[in-house]
């Protein structure tokens, strides 16, 4: 373990991370302290690694160096506190299920082995349904959902898991604007009951404003820590090298602060 | 060695080139059981048109199976755009039904007719040389000799003539429809090349065999080289080794001919995918290992980098530590450590250890930085 | 003697519901996991293994054979794996790979065990195509035996082959061993496949795995009523099959049971409420119907609006009614009319005229505000 003792007030804490596919570097050595209750964005370009980040924080890739440690202790002791989202274009949406047994999924983890879903699971994924607003469609087959009640009952379904920290693959990839708002509605209250919630982010242009920590990523880490710090037209720059359409863009903008050194990393 | 075993060997051979020249393109569009399929399916054409033909050398038998061939890839494509199933359960539905049919017929209609059904999977490469064909009272070799010369010499003029367009629709069909080329022609036409390859084989080497040349010789070749050309070549020479060798193997035994062409088939991609220079599994370990160095004196360098100016440089970089920061066993840092200084990537001064300008070099490199 | 079955045909077909109910079964985590074709491959695969257990033990006891081909079987899919993991060959390469060479290593194993002393009757060949006719007691017994200890595996374990099935990555991060359970499932599609070699045989087998499940997906939307109909598509596609190769001759028993697996399919396809192709069809023309007297409704209401002031009670002809229309396409404006008529939100006039009623202009005015697009009745 790190020298510095685990710090157990740190929702994430992620020291010397290195990822590498085929011994071809995905992630460089990667530090990241994010304090609980911090609603954070990953950004970077394509080819960053920031959904490799969150696969390597859940052990779902191996890490070829590096230690994943959530609230002071390695992840797999803290696995029932930390709940996943995956990209919804992961799974096949014309399986035949239902939403409400899609959400129940989240709670079979903490049910363990043998054990069914009874009326306690099923009252706690109509709960979480309740919650994104999609209660009317628990009996529904999800292949007649739209893709942003698909994304909507993925993030139900990592509600039920009732974690500490959510990992959440592009939540907001792709979706309507209605969605759009409920997730954030929904993401901030998570942030309001000291949950700690990590979101793959694209789109530079609505970090500020939803978003209150942010790390930036390629391949190694350029920063992370409050937006209002880290966000800078400097960083992005170092972060986007100016070969990312979508960064260089960003980088005309006027709402982004003029260039600041990049800042320390958080804490 | 008999004349007939000669004649054995070289049905067996010109079989094994005639389908490894379409199977290459099977297996780089990841169509390679449509042989599976095809193989099987090209008795329903040969006893539909024997029961109109009444004659089992027609050469109608070859126009009908050649034309249930390509029913069945019509057929799964169908049903794959019906969208109720996935491709892969289309093939497994449509090939199987139309090959029961065609079981069914052969057994209840045909059975005193010379189709067998254990023939239909295994051929009679045996018995091939008996079958001859006699032009004017000249005896130019046996019947699946000849047909399959025929259908080796039309699978590699069709391939030569329409190379380059196989080629880009099967790398980037997007691209040839883009530039024009009739990407469903070709598609149509490779898969009736495949057909009529299949039922030319069929009588000689049976359709497991006919999977085994299109499939193993191919996929075998993919292990070997990354050029079309080359790949093709290979392909043709692997099954030419495999049909001789799986004959003399046969002979040695006493045992099923096709049986033991599809073993050396099994036994040559066994021995590729081992021992391939570059893609085996021998070769990519070594390649393996010697990255893992590389790769963990790019991490040592990178974590020095990162570390270089903070205030816990002091600690992070110390070697006693590295270890666990990097979560390395204790051999392999100081394997690491040394052979990166080895390399002038670092210096060590009191334990401590820092980057030389040619580590910092390779670290901003690894970063991309510029 | 049962409904006129006697004992044999009686065996034959419990022997073949039963192999069909597993595959049936097993055949929708294939399918559903993409797996469709590994059945074809590890059938083949199969081969091999029953002669070698034959050889081996020179027994044909049930339990022994199934071993064998298990083992084989497995050994199949372990080799198709391990190479579409470690190689750039893809699987369909690799599946065509180990099904012809599995297969001739089986061909070759054969040859040497009908040449075993005192195996005239080994009759392994058997395997090629199936016999129905050929199921001892023994047989069934085993096979209602394996088949049940296969099933109740995948109720055991239902909930995380379900999660499995759906999205294995998830699965992972709950924390479940999903390489172990990966492994599990795919060991008892094996020997779902396996249990039915013998009456079916290794050429066909793989498509009693595939269409029960492909007909069973079509009628439900759940993963255990999908289950439930493919067991049973596949043990009534078993039965038929079974008892037409017993009852007329030379016809095997493989490709009848097959063959009656693909008409349920078949059915399925086209009959199945909602997915089926003729539901399919009917949907859309009566969805086309509907936006069409949707349309006509608007236009009614914008042409009645339009002499609101001078004559409240205007009301248009078709002909009219068929002009306006012709802007969104004026197929079948009458059927509409008459249509929404009989439905009472069109007022018939004499001359040909038409006028929409209150509850057809209410109507039109909730359609104009974009609510309730393509909920005009029709019959």
């Amino acid at each position: 373990m790190s020298l510095t003792p685990p710090n157990p007030n740190l929702a994430i804490e992620i020291n010397d991370l290195t990822v590498a596919y085929h011994e071809k570097p995905v992630l460089w050595d990667v530090d990241l302290h994010v304090p609980a209750g911090v609603l954070m964005a990953i950004v970077g370009p394509n080819g960053a690694g920031k959904s490799t980040l969150i696969k390597a924080a859940l052990g779902l890739v191996k890490a070829a160096a590096g230690d994943v440690l959530i609230f002071g202790r390695p992840y797999p002791e803290q696995r029932r506190r930390v709940a996943y989202v995956p990209q919804r274009g992961s799974v096949d949406w014309d399986f035949p299920t239902t939403v409400i047994d899609v959400v129940t999924m989240g709670r079979y983890g903490a049910l363990g082995w043998l054990k069914r879903p009874g009326a306690r699971e099923h009252a706690e994924a109509m709960a979480a349904l309740e919650q994104l607003g999609m209660q009317d469609f628990a009996d529904r087959q999800i292949s007649q959902l739209s893709g942003g009640q698909q994304q909507r009952v993925f993030l139900a379904r990592a509600l039920s898991q009732q974690a500490d920290v959510y990992f959440m693959d592009e939540p907001l990839q792709g979706v309507d604007a209605t969605t759009e708002h409920a997730i954030m509605q929904l993401l901030r209250s998570l942030r309001s009951q000291g949950k700690t919630v990590v979101v793959v982010h694209h789109d530079l242009e609505t970090v500020e404003e939803y978003f209150d920590w942010v790390t930036m990523l390629n391949v190694r880490r350029i920063a992370s820590g409050p937006v209002s710090e880290v966000f800078t037209r400097a960083n992005l720059r170092i972060a986007y090298g100016g070969r990312s359409a979508l960064g260089a863009e960003a980088l005309e903008r006027d709402e982004i602060r003029d260039a600041k050194p990049a800042a320390p990393i958080v804490p | 060695m008999t004349s007939m075993q000669l004649e054995i060997m070289l049905i067996a051979a010109v079989s094994a080139v005639a389908c490894a020249l379409p199977g290459v393109f099977l297996v780089l569009r990841r169509m390679a059981l449509m042989s599976d399929a095809i193989s099987h399916v090209v008795l329903l054409g040969i006893i539909v048109a024997f029961f109109f033909t009444g004659d089992l050398s027609s050469p109608w038998l070859l126009v009908g199976a050649t034309a249930t061939g390509v029913l069945t890839v019509f057929l799964v494509e169908m049903v794959t755009a019906t969208r109720l199933v996935k491709e892969d359960a289309a093939i497994g539905l449509v090939f199987p039904a139309l090959f029961s049919i065609a079981v069914i017929l052969v057994s209840r209609y045909a059975g005193n007719v010379h189709i067998d059904t254990d023939a239909v999977l295994m051929g009679e490469l045996a018995f091939a040389p008996f079958d001859r064909v006699v032009v004017g009272g000249y005896d130019i070799g046996s019947r699946s000799l000849v047909k399959m010369v025929i259908i080796l010499a039309l699978n590699a003029s069709l391939l030569l003539v329409f190379y380059k367009e196989l080629k880009i629709a099967t790398f980037d069909p997007l691209l040839a429809v883009s530039l024009g080329f009739p990407v469903a022609a070709l598609h149509y036409g490779l898969m009736t090349l495949v057909s009529v390859t299949a039922v030319g084989a069929f009588d000689a080497v049976g359709s497991v065999l006919v999977v085994g040349l299109m499939v193993g010789p191919a996929a075998t070749a993919y292990l070997l080289t990354d050029r079309l050309s080359r790949m093709i070549m290979w392909s043709a020479g692997i099954g030419v080794v495999a049909a001789v060798g799986g004959y003399w193997l046969a002979y040695l035994m006493d045992a099923s001919i096709a049986g033991c062409i599809t073993t050396m088939l099994g036994i040559i991609f066994g021995a590729a995918h081992i021992g391939a220079p570059d893609r085996g599994i021998i070769a990519m370990a070594r390649r393996r290992a010697r990255q893992r160095v590389e790769f963990a004196q790019r991490m040592l360098v990178i974590h020095l980098f990162n570390h270089e100016d903070s205030p816990e440089a002091a600690t992070e970089n110390r070697v006693d530590h590295l270890g666990e920061h990097l979560r390395w066993r204790a051999g392999h840092i100081e394997r690491i450590v040394d052979s990166a200084r080895r390399r002038k990537l670092i210096q060590e001064q009191n334990g401590s250890l820092t980057l030389t300008d040619e580590g910092r070099t390779v670290a901003k490199e690894s970063l991309q930085f510029s | 003697m049962i409904f006129g079955l006697n004992h044999t045909l009686l065996t034959v077909a419990f022997g073949s519901a039963s192999l069909g109910a597993v595959a049936g079964a097993l055949g929708c985590f294939a399918v559903l996991r993409r797996q469709s074709l590994l059945g074809d491959a590890v059938s083949h695969a199969a081969l091999p293994g029953i002669a070698l257990a034959f050889i081996l033990t020179q027994s044909k006891e049930p339990l022994t054979l199934f071993l064998g081909a298990l083992i084989a079987g497995c050994l199949g899919a372990i080799v198709v794996m391990n190479v579409v993991a470690t190689t750039r060959v893809k699987s369909d390469s690799a599946l065509g790979i180990v099904l012809s060479v599995f297969f001739g290593a089986g061909l070759v194993l054969l040859t040497f065990s009908q040449r075993q002393p005192g195996a005239s009757q080994a009759g392994l060949d058997r395997f090629l195509f199936g016999q129905a006719a050929t199921l001892l007691n023994r047989d069934l017994w085993f096979m209602a035996i394996a088949g049940a200890v296969v099933l109740t595996t995948l109720v055991v374990f239902w909930k995380e082959f379900k999660l499995l099935a759906f999205d294995p990555v998830y699965a992972s991060s709950l924390g479940f061993p999903v390489r172990a359970l990966e492994v599990l499932l795919t060991a008892l599609i094996v020997a779902a496949i396996v249990l039915g070699l013998q009456t079916v045989g290794v050429v066909l087998m793989s498509a009693l795995v595939v269409a029960p499940a492909a007909a069973a997906r079509q009628w439900t939307n759940r993963l255990s009523t999908m289950v439930v109909l493919g067991a049973v598509a596949g043990a009534v596609a078993g039965v038929l099959g079974a008892l037409t190769s017993s009852t007329f001759e030379r016809v095997p028993a493989g490709p009848a049971i097959v063959l009656f697996a693909a008409v349920i399919t078949i059915f399925s396809f086209l009959f199945a409420p909602g997915r089926g192709l003729v539901w399919q069809t009917i949907n859309m023309r009566s969805r086309h119907k509907s936006l069409r007297a949707d349309a006509l409704l608007v236009n009614m209401l914008d042409m009645e609006e339009q002499h609101a002031h001078d004559n409240p009670e205007h009301a248009h002809s078709t002909r009219a009614l068929k002009a306006a229309a012709s802007v969104t396409g004026a197929f079948d404006v009458r059927g509409s009319l008459e249509n929404l008529n009989r439905r009472g939100l069109v007022t018939k006039l004499p001359d040909d005229r038409w006028k929409l009623s209150t509850t057809g202009t209410e109507h039109a005015s909730e359609l104009t505000r974009g609510e309730n697009i393509g909920g005009t009745p029709t019959s």
